[in-house]
């Protein structure tokens, strides 16, 4: 048993390649848990974000500076009454939250955090993927029948039809990425034709890896095109999670909540855990497929070779570069000191002070724990990752500080009249493109 | 618009619709019943909507949710004492209600404030103005989906409460005026802060248009929607900005000059096309303008009393009067009568917000769910003041 789950360690592939059960269930159990914990971090992110942006402080309160504020509101919602509408849909009402919360996570199955870090490697990844993050519709348009009220049925009908129209423009947009993976594109941003051959493919991991091969990421490949099949998917994507300014299934000062209206307490918060775990599935295909996934920037570059006794023979870059991780944790611990520093001296403030040092101190743990070379090297692809993904997330926040809302005909509009032609156009350029070049 | 009852569960709303025998499916239209608890009907306002999918169809408002009966208790108060009660009404623009109270009670005794008073009336007045304004713009927004100008407008419009809460101890209700002119002589240094404020709030309506004024989401939630031409909105006695952006350039300050308001140089920004961005633009060229009535007013302020001489107790002859006055909403009038006793034999008052709602069915018709929303916003009603 003990053989048979360290014989993983030594395989470079993921553990659904691998075929071991019991590390793509730690996998598993990481990935929701990670998930679950990024949510709970964005959800005080977001407040503070959008409070800052708004000349406000936003939660200041529950643990210092709000740190706590999240879990404050997660107990709040454990802890409310489940209300079930006398004339709603028992069953499917219970279900909907359950089919969103669940359509949101699968996808996390193929989410290339790094070469080895993903729960499997399917060959239809990014397929699997598109699919079953369409299948979340289902669970909105099950919550607003089964209210059996006027607005969550308006909002579950808006969002249904905002979902299927944008995945349109989506599939394209990831069609020409898909493209982009099996034509070398010679010529083009220092791509060469000795470059091997790549073999179109729909894996997440194999996508990367073409980038790789390539030595460009897909955004900036046959420029402008892979930037415009690029756009059209950042726009769709803000689409097809329902976020601003394409809130409208939930828009507030219209449907009230939109198809969660009758929504309460831990059912609700469910909602809100798929909305962000979408969030991020969807930033996750967005990095994957034209920033490069789990590579640094410039992941070319090595920089002149440098030895360090015992442990370094590489470029100095790369060196440099897998120092990054620990450098931030150490940055954020300083934050926090300098937080703890200029918090009043007053007796109330006890406790946050001393909560800040903690977290700092922690931060700093962590921090060294990076530094350490074997773990330093096996988290390099999921920070690049995830640096990638908190980039999309702020952007999520901005626009909705920023934007006023569509109106539902002028987002139609915008699906199929702007999104679709313009895909098609960069699917069949790039098409063309990369058998001529 | 609606009988003023709230409507019971039972009573059918479309008629030809069997209720009864209808099922959730029925292709028939959608009857949504919008408020009096929702987040963007600016209170309670209840709105029922039919729909066919999103389309209106048409719409009825059901109001009466916040009356308070003001206009009765008139009658059961002396002149002075119901002074207060006017703030209640728009307490969005508590000093306009009250200048138009003040000024129709003059108007019945026969009197005038003193020019030092009427200045010191301007400046409050215009001030309101402009908060009411950033209000409106905040909230409006907010409806649209914009939530981040309002807390913009919101800590500029706090500036103009400090002002009034320092003249005169209250932020939102303010009771600023007094019958005859004012209580309050201006406070040390008011002169200057409301110069400094005017400096400061200037940038700020340029920030608050470039979040909106050329963003392309705003502008085509806003252009041609809720659209009411001139001669309709004349018909259905619409005032104020949305009579203005529809192209009729009637101002009371301009055509019927009331408190010394024909000493000022002042533009009455007007629109074209009477849609919802067209009041958007005119409200803010208001905020400008109004701005300029402050410095003018602040520049030229009069040295001398700011109470007329008026009796103890207010006694005014037989009569009755009509004022009105032009209020952040629109015309705001006060129908006074006398029967020379000591309390009003009876006040009616012309709220702007009530005769404005008037043209939310008109102005949604055939328009999408979202745009309801964005009407409601543009007519800028307060419900304290179609209530009453």
């Amino acid at each position: 048993m003990l053989q048979y789950v360290s014989s993983y360690l030594s395989q470079p592939v993921t553990p659904g390649e691998a075929g071991n059960y019991v590390w793509a269930t730690v996998y598993v159990l990481v990935v929701i848990l990670g998930v679950s914990l990024v949510v709970l971090s964005m959800n005080w992110i977001e407040r503070k974000a959008m409070a800052h942006m708004q000349v406000r402080l936003g939660p200041m309160r529950v643990g210092p500076h709000g740190l706590l504020q999240p879990f404050a509101d997660a107990l709040k919602l454990l802890t409310k009454e489940d209300i079930l509408p006398a004339e709603a849909d028992k069953l499917v009402f219970w279900l909907a939250p359950v089919v969103v919360v669940v359509t949101a996570w699968t996808t996390f199955l193929v989410v290339p955090f790094g070469r080895t870090h993903a729960v499997t490697d399917m060959n239809i990844g990014i397929l699997f993927m598109l699919g079953v993050s369409s299948l979340g519709v289902l669970g909105i348009v099950m919550a607003g029948w089964a209210s059996n009220s006027h607005y969550p049925l308006m909002g579950s009908l808006r969002s249904s039809a905002q979902m299927v129209s944008y995945e349109v423009a989506m599939g394209l947009a990831i069609v020409s990425a898909v493209l982009m993976t099996s034509l070398h594109g010679a010529g083009i941003y220092g791509v060469t034709k000795d470059v091997a051959q790549g073999v179109g493919t729909l894996s997440m991991i194999g996508i990367v890896q073409a980038q790789e091969a390539q030595g460009t990421w897909f955004i900036f490949k046959f420029f402008p095109l892979g930037l415009i099949a690029f756009v059209i998917f950042a726009i769709a994507m803000v689409a097809e999670t329902n976020r601003a300014p394409f809130d409208l299934p939930e828009a507030e000062s219209e449907l009230v909540a939109g198809f969660h209206t009758e929504y309460s307490g831990f059912r609700w918060s469910l909602f809100m855990l798929a909305e962000y775990s979408a969030m991020v599935a969807v930033s996750s295909i967005a990095v994957a497929l034209w920033l490069g996934g789990w590579l640094r920037p410039l992941a070319t570059v090595h920089g002149p070779a440098i030895t360090i006794p015992h442990y370094w023979q590489g470029g100095a870059v790369d060196f440099a570069c897998s120092l990054l991780p620990a450098l931030i944790f150490f940055f954020l611990a300083l934050v926090c000191f300098v937080a703890v520093a200029r918090m009043p001296k007053l007796p109330v403030f006890r406790i946050q002070t001393a909560g800040l040092a903690v977290l700092g101190a922690l931060l700093g743990l962590v921090g060294l724990v990076l530094l350490a070379p074997p773990v330093r090297d096996r988290v390099q692809d999921v920070f690049w990752f995830a640096m990638k993904v908190a980039v999309f997330m702020y952007l999520y926040v901005w626009y909705r500080a920023t934007f006023p809302r569509y109106r539902f005909d002028q987002l139609m509009k915008v699906g199929w009249k702007v999104l679709l032609p313009v895909g098609l156009g960069v699917l069949i350029v790039t098409a063309i493109l990369g058998v001529l070049l | 618009m609606g009988t003023g009852e709230p409507r019971d569960r039972e009573r059918p709303m479309t008629s030809h619709v069997d209720l009864d025998n209808r099922t959730f499916l029925d292709s028939t239209e959608l009857v949504l019943n919008m408020g009096p608890q929702h987040p963007s009907t600016h209170g309670v306002l209840r709105v029922i909507l039919k729909l066919d999918g999103e389309k209106v169809l048409g719409s009825e408002c059901v109001i009466g949710y916040l009356h308070r009966g003001v206009e009765k208790i008139a009658e059961n108060r002396t002149y002075a004492m119901f002074n207060p009660y006017v703030d209640r009404m728009d307490y969005v623009a508590a000093v306009s209600n009250g200048l138009g109270y003040c000024l129709a009670i003059e108007k019945l005794l026969n009197t005038e404030a003193p020019p030092r008073a009427q200045y010191i009336r301007v400046i409050l007045t215009e001030l309101n103005r402009l908060a009411s304004h950033m209000l409106w713009l905040g909230t409006h927004a907010l409806d649209i989906g914009a939530i981040t100008p309002l807390f913009y407008t919101f800590r500029d419009r706090e500036e103009i409460l400090k002002i009034f809460e320092k003249y005169c101890g209250a932020r939102l209700t303010t009771h600023a005026f007094r019958i005859g002119g004012c209580m309050y002589e201006t406070y040390e240094g008011m002169e200057q802060e409301v110069l400094a404020f005017c400096d400061f709030v200037e940038p700020k309506i340029a920030e608050y248009e470039q979040l909106l004024t050329t963003n392309r989401i705003w502008v085509e939630r806003t252009r041609n929607v809720g659209v009411i031409n001139g001669p309709d909105c004349i018909a259905l006695g619409v005032t104020g900005p949305v009579l203005r952006a529809s192209g009729v350039k009637w101002d009371l300050r301009k055509v019927q000059p009331y408190s010394g308001y024909d000493k000022f140089e002042f533009d009455i920004p007007v629109g074209q096309n009477g849609d919802t961005y067209d009041r958007y633009l005119v409200r803010i060229a208001e905020m400008r303008q109004s701005l300029r009535i402050i410095r003018q007013a602040v520049a030229g302020l009069p040295a001398g009393p700011i109470m007329a001489k008026i009796p103890k107790i207010l006694k005014p002859p037989v009569g009755e009067v009509y004022v009105s006055i032009e209020a952040p909403k629109g015309e705001l009038g006060y129908f006074v009568v006398s029967d020379g006793s000591t309390q009003p034999y009876r006040v009616r008052v012309r709220p702007p917000s009530f005769v404005n709602l008037q043209a939310l069915d008109v102005m949604v018709r055939g328009q999408l769910v979202a745009d309801v929303v964005a009407v409601i916003g543009t007519l800028d009603i307060v419900l304290g003041e179609v209530d009453r």
